[in-house]
């Protein structure tokens, strides 16, 4: 399963999660045989779909030696649209996605023509978020579109759903961003916006070009946890915007420098749900799964610093 | 082709001023195609200026510049250079460090999108590298960041010269040579021959003066924005360069600052590695380091500021150490902080008491420095950056003189600073120092150096020459930069006999 995620050539970046990830899992599968199965792990990874979403959407903005703060909200958003007026106003409903895609791109290019930080702007940006979902659906409820719930429990034959979206996310966000030409400029931009801008290209289209994924990322997670929870809650998302920055970093990225890999954020978002399975096998509280997230984290980035000090 | 009879830039008058600083006054270059010229001069003689100007980056105040024979007005841009032909390496500075060599490459290419880019690029670098330097053992797959600085300037050249598209007309190569081993620098000297056989016109900034003398066809020198002189590169020597870079002048005219009364040492370097003149402070001394931007001043401040935290063994430092940074907006002041906070920063320890802060003594303290340097502000209470960028240069200095240091590290501090506010400054450096206080104080701007009893010249991260100020003039100080005339032409070694004093 793993082995059909297919790795750039000089990428121990991605290596490393890879194998945690594969430990975790032997680990999981060790304990309940069960979860080896179609349904077993249709169940265990059921959710990764969001995640999956959310952590490259975050990719996209970390690419660009960005964070984004309120992609928690964001979904929450999109997760009241998708249960209310997707159902029962289709067409404004789609209207009003392709709007909140442009509003990515519009903080995007704010950001860029501003010279704003990313930090301060996307956390204004999670209260609007906030407030709108609220607005849309006051209380949790509504009621996803029958599309939606229907294609989320579809069942591919041979791979789990779950499994087969995140292998196709983590492909094609790798084509586009590592193997295409484009791709490698806006990493560029992370890397080194000045070089960039003298070879002649425009940093500002290139940041409104991955926000712009990301609000498209954005939107693709909240249909997914509308799908999933077939309603509406204006604050189901919230933890997103801390996993999907975690997925990220245990998946091989860095906070700057344009160093990502959408095959790591993939990883890295399984391990983050993953965690909350595996403490239930082990008979633990999951209330621990945040701290235990949290403390993968730390630990990621610990051993990272040794590393480079080490090498030093 | 029409560049045989016209060369293939022509610069007429560039002018260029930054503020009240005039960069360039009237410059005239001209650039034949295939042929190597080199633009020599010491720091701020405006060699970077011209070339920003050449290369698009920078547009001039005026004058007239002419490439293919055309006249470019308004609009001459990166992207009307990059159209023509015209590359420019930098010092490792754009190359992204995220990113593999090939795609480096890419980045440069605008062109060289669609199915298979990866392939054309890695042709395209791969080949180039190998023509340059044969044998550079570059993994093209690696990233940037993983390079040494030799092979990441190895990959800056090279790309320079890979065509996609526009054909390579002209490239500025700006000390290209500087952190390359020597077999790589013959390797690139040689190969720009090549490329001048190829019609290719190249513009070559180095500070060694053997490498220009041996391999450029001609030499330009400027000096305080204008061209010195110039000529075919065989026809001149050495002395010549040197003496053509800075007028003889008589030394330390102004006679303001009586000979410095020395007093206790503070700072040492402990044991000279690499044999190089040892570095020495002492209490009441102004020593200032000279020579060319970034040949190592910074360094010295760096490890002696550490060495005072005992983070550093080489250097013995006694007393505490204050640093005061030219670069204000990155590396000193706290911008949303008032005057007053500003200066008493480097202080709070003393104005507290069981960990309390005396605010009281915290206003006196701060109004006394404001005072003492006369720093223009209505109140100490008013945001720092509310004041010129001189002011806030004071407010800067009055920290560290109110930080009550024994030993103030100045990095280059008053670059940018009007002239009226620098002499105040000098001013207040040389009473603080008859009040027992060292400098070590690193400048980019020669003049400044009159106002330091001694001035150690750097060359590639040696002492190269260590000058009484009595003794100080230009010529010596440019000598001294370039190593020429030094016993091994490069400086490496340093002066004999005066080594692994300790």
């Amino acid at each position: 399963m793993l082995a059909e995620i297919r790795l750039p050539p000089a990428s121990p970046r991605v290596l490393l999660p890879a194998a945690a990830l594969a430990a975790m899992l032997v680990l999981i599968f060790a304990m309940e045989p069960r979860a080896m199965s179609y349904f077993g792990l249709t169940l265990l990874l059921n959710f990764a779909l969001p995640a999956v979403f959310a952590a490259t959407a975050q990719m996209a903005v970390i690419a660009a030696g960005d964070i984004d703060l309120g992609l928690g909200p964001f979904i929450s958003l999109v997760n009241c649209l998708a249960a209310t007026w997707l159902t029962t106003r289709p067409a404004a409903g789609i209207v009003a996605l392709a709007l909140l895609v442009a509003a990515y791109a519009a903080i995007g290019a704010l950001i860029h023509l501003r010279r704003l930080p990313s930090i301060v702007v996307t956390l204004g940006a999670s209260f609007v978020w906030l407030g709108l979902a609220l607005l849309v659906l006051p209380t949790p409820g509504g009621s996803a579109p029958a599309w939606l719930t229907t294609l989320l429990a579809v069942h591919p034959p041979g791979v789990p759903l779950p499994v087969l979206v995140s292998i196709l996310v983590g492909l094609i966000g790798w084509l586009l961003l590592m193997r295409t030409s484009y791709g490698t400029v806006l990493r560029g931009i992370g890397g080194n916006p000045r070089a960039v801008a003298r070879a002649g290209w425009s940093l500002l289209g290139g940041r409104v070009a991955l926000y712009a994924a990301a609000g498209i990322l954005g939107v693709l997670a909240g249909l997914a946890l509308t799908g999933l929870n077939t309603a509406g809650d204006a604050t189901v998302g919230t933890q997103y915007t801390l996993v999907s920055i975690a997925a990220v970093i245990v998946g091989g990225g860095e906070f700057v420098g344009g160093i990502v890999s959408p095959a790591g954020a993939v990883i890295g978002a399984w391990i983050m749900l993953l965690t909350g399975s595996l403490l239930s096998f082990l008979d633990i509280s999951t209330d621990w799964q945040l701290s235990v997230q949290g403390g993968i984290l730390i630990l990621v980035l610990g051993l990272r610093a040794l590393e480079q000090w080490r090498a030093a | 082709m029409a560049t045989d009879n016209a060369p293939f830039v022509r610069l007429a008058g560039i002018r260029k001023s930054f503020g009240a600083v005039q960069a360039l006054a009237g410059v005239d270059l001209s650039i034949p195609a295939g042929r190597m010229v080199s633009v020599v001069g010491h720091n701020g003689a405006g060699k970077s200026t011209l070339m920003q100007v050449l290369a698009g980056t920078l547009a001039a105040d005026g004058g007239e510049i002419r490439i293919g024979g055309v006249e470019r007005r308004a609009g001459y841009d990166v992207h009307a250079a990059q159209a023509l032909g015209i590359r420019c390496v930098f010092q490792e500075l754009s190359l992204c460090p995220n990113l593999s060599v090939v795609e480096n490459t890419r980045v440069v290419h605008p062109g060289l999108g669609g199915f298979g880019w990866r392939r054309r690029c890695r042709a395209l670098i791969v080949e180039a590298l190998e023509a340059i330097f044969p044998g550079h053992g570059i993994d093209p797959d690696r990233t940037a960041g993983e390079l040494a600085i030799g092979q990441r300037q190895m990959v800056e050249t090279a790309r320079a010269f890979t065509e996609a598209g526009t054909k390579v007309r002209l490239v500025i190569l700006d000390e290209p040579t500087a952190s390359l081993d020597a077999d790589a620098a013959s390797h690139l000297l040689r190969f720009t021959g090549a490329a001048r056989a190829k019609g290719i016109a190249l513009v070559f900034i180095s500070h060694r003066l053997p490498e220009i003398l041996g391999h450029a066809d001609e030499v330009v020198v400027m000096r305080d924005g204008e061209v010195a002189g110039g000529g075919a590169a065989r026809d001149f020597t050495e002395e010549r360069l040197v003496e053509l870079m800075g007028v003889v002048r008589e030394a330390a005219s102004e006679g303001g600052r009586a000979e410095a009364s020395v007093g206790a040492l503070r700072v040492e370097e402990a044991g000279t590695a690499g044999g190089r003149l040892p570095l020495r402070l002492h209490a009441g001394e102004i020593v200032g380091l000279g020579g060319l931007a970034g040949h190592g001043q910074r360094a010295v401040l760096q490890a002696v500021f550490a060495a005072a935290h005992g983070r550093e063994g080489h250097w013995r430092v006694r007393g505490s150490v204050a640093y005061v940074s030219g670069d204000r907006q990155s590396e000193g002041i706290f911008p949303l902080w008032s005057v007053g906070l500003n200066t008493t920063v480097s202080r709070l320890r003393a104005l507290a008491h069981a960990g309390i802060i005396s605010l009281w003594s915290e206003r006196t303290l701060a109004e006394e420095w404001r005072r003492r340097l006369e720093i223009r502000t209505p109140g100490i209470d008013r945001p720092i950056s509310s004041l010129s960028g001189g002011n806030q240069q004071k407010v800067l200095l009055a920290r560290a003189l109110a930080s009550a240091a024994d030993t103030i590290l100045f990095d280059d501090p008053l670059r940018g600073v009007d002239v009226g506010t620098k002499r105040e400054l000098y001013r207040h450096v040389a009473e603080a120092a008859r009040a027992g206080k060292a400098f070590l104080w690193h400048t980019t701007e020669n003049i400044e150096l009159e106002n330091c009893d001694r001035i150690y010249v750097f060359h590639r991260g040696t002492i190269t020459d260590e000058i009484p100020r009595a003794e100080l003039s230009e010529e010596r100080l440019i000598r001294a930069s370039f190593a020429t005339g030094m016993s091994g032409a490069t400086g490496m070694s340093g002066a004999p006999g005066m080594s692994g004093a300790r």
